[in-house]
């Protein structure tokens, strides 16, 4: 026994805090992982309360901290909590867009103490990053690289790719050479929010992923030493399902903009959750105790074939949020898996998806940008509907 | 979060007179919840094992190999280090935790 109060049977610490700032964003980019009614989520936690989140995580042990969004830069007193942050021990990543930057505010967050910036990138051509972001943003993005670039900080460059960018791989690696980043990652687009809205317009082909990987592995190869470079295959197209957040309450936790607690970004959708707010209660109650954090931990909860599955230490089944979206419990395993009964339902939408592009069938759904209208609109067309079907 | 053991060196990049420095962007740190010295990296953490963490404190960008070495034994006198401590640069640098400082 150490004196510092060690309980046997504690949950591991959240490592990793993932601070949403704002739902605000001046990009529309339809490949969002924020939940489609976030225009609901109004009531931002203030300044003092954030701080007080900072030190409460800190105290439990979090290390690493995300200040993300919508677009955290939007928050005025970013530039405060950073030096919260940083004067608390955290390393500060700033996950951005790079828009609503500009040089001061660099020159501002390198002296408040923020440790990395990571900037996102839509696409390597002006014209498809601006139709994807929904907004002229591209070159101002340049412009900010290099000031990141310019103020000492490690140059990592995040591209989301999906089906309408994938072609350009190659492009957008050119792009990061020229840039100079020391690590690129090439982000596969998580099926949540938006994403999941948009899934038949954005989830690869299976011919574009052949086409992708050689490449991807190529510049790897060539770049050995330069320039670090990510890149993952979209899980629907494994056989297995990712070791999701690490295990339900392991290491990670979100606070949304409006003080909701988390066990990951996505879990709100989830029925069931009595979502824990941060304003209501102590960040050391909502990881040990409360009933959301507790709800997926350990085995006890799983049904086979996870159950008595070998590789369930391994992965721990997958993702709640997706065995719920493409099952309807999540408590399922992640059809990810090919152990899945419902495995199915994850080939039959790649088949689906395969049509699509090669224009034999149609998207059931037009593709819907990230923007408070849209979020409006379907919030009150879910008001409308008589009872709360699963989302299509 | 990884733990740094039981990782070899392949290369071999430095001699006495090197001065090892800190990879910018990488923070060394003693981290209270987890009893150890850590280093801190973009989305990541290493724990560090006590030999590794006696080592590391002592890279700040101005002590060579011999310095960090000498400094070492005065620390825990009668043991044998010399070779661990040059492992260990290798070992951190493939890391990309340590680079060399480049001459003046």
């Amino acid at each position: 026994m150490s004196n510092s109060g060690y309980v046997p049977n504690l949950p591991n610490k959240p490592l990793w805090l993932l601070a949403e700032l704002t739902y605000a964003c001046p990009l529309q980019c339809p490949y969002c992982s924020n939940p489609l009614e976030f225009a609901k989520y109004k009531n931002e936690l203030s300044t003092d309360d954030w701080k007080r989140v900072l030190r409460e995580a800190r105290k439990m042990g979090a290390a690493q901290l995300g200040f993300s969004g919508g677009e955290p830069l939007v928050r005025q007193d970013l530039e405060e909590l950073i030096a919260e942050a940083r004067q608390l021990g955290f390393y500060t990543n700033l996950i951005t867009s790079g828009l609503g930057m500009d040089e001061k505010r660099i020159k501002a967050f390198k002296d408040a103490g923020l440790d990395h910036i990571q900037v996102s990138f839509q696409a390597s051509s002006e014209e498809l990053n601006n139709l994807i972001a929904g907004t002229d943003a591209f070159q101002h993005k340049l412009e900010m690289a290099r000031l990141v670039k310019k103020y000492g900080y490690e140059m990592v460059l995040c591209f989301v790719l999906h089906r309408q960018n994938m072609e350009q791989i190659g492009g957008v690696l050119d792009l990061a050479v020229n840039l100079e980043a020391d690590y690129v990652e090439l982000a596969t687009t998580q099926y949540y929010g938006w994403a999941y809205h948009n899934r038949e317009q954005l989830l690869p082909t299976r011919e574009q992923l052949q086409r992708a990987e050689p490449i991807a592995h190529e510049y790897q190869e060539r770049l050995k030493g330069k320039m670090r470079i990510f890149y993952v295959v979209p899980d629907y197209y494994e056989v297995r399902p990712k070791a999701c957040m690490n295990g339900w309450g392991a290491v990670f936790l979100t606070i949304a903009p409006d003080g909701t607690a988390l066990p990951c970004h996505a879990a709100r959708q989830l029925p069931g959750m009595e979502l824990p707010n941060v304003r209501q209660h102590s960040i050391e109650w909502i990881w040990n105790q409360s009933p959301d954090f507790n709800r997926f931990r350990g085995f006890e909860w799983m049904k086979e074939p996870c159950r008595s599955c070998p590789e369930k230490e391994k992965d721990f089944g997958g993702c709640r949020c997706q065995a719920y979206m493409l099952t309807g419990d999540a408590a399922n395993a992640d059809p990810v898996c090919d152990k899945s009964p419902h495995h199915h339902v994850i080939t039959d939408f790649i088949d689906h998806v395969a049509r699509i592009a090669a224009g034999k069938e149609s998207a059931a759904k037009p593709i819907l940008f990230r923007n408070p209208k849209n979020s409006k609109a379907l919030i009150d067309a879910e008001a409308k509907k008589p009872e709360t079907p699963l989302p299509a | 979060m990884a733990e740094a053991k039981e990782i070899k060196p392949t290369g071999k990049v430095y001699g006495a007179d090197s001065v090892p420095q800190i990879v910018p962007g990488k923070r060394l740190q003693w981290e209270e919840a987890q009893n150890c010295w850590v280093i801190l990296y973009p989305e990541g953490m290493i724990k560090l094992n006590n030999s590794s963490a006696e080592i590391m404190k002592r890279i700040d960008g101005t002590r060579s190999v011999a310095a960090i070495i000498s400094d070492l034994r005065q620390a825990y006198p009668g043991v044998e280090l010399d070779n661990d401590v040059y492992a260990f640069m290798e070992v951190a640098h493939e890391q990309q935790w340590i680079r060399p400082k480049p001459a003046q």
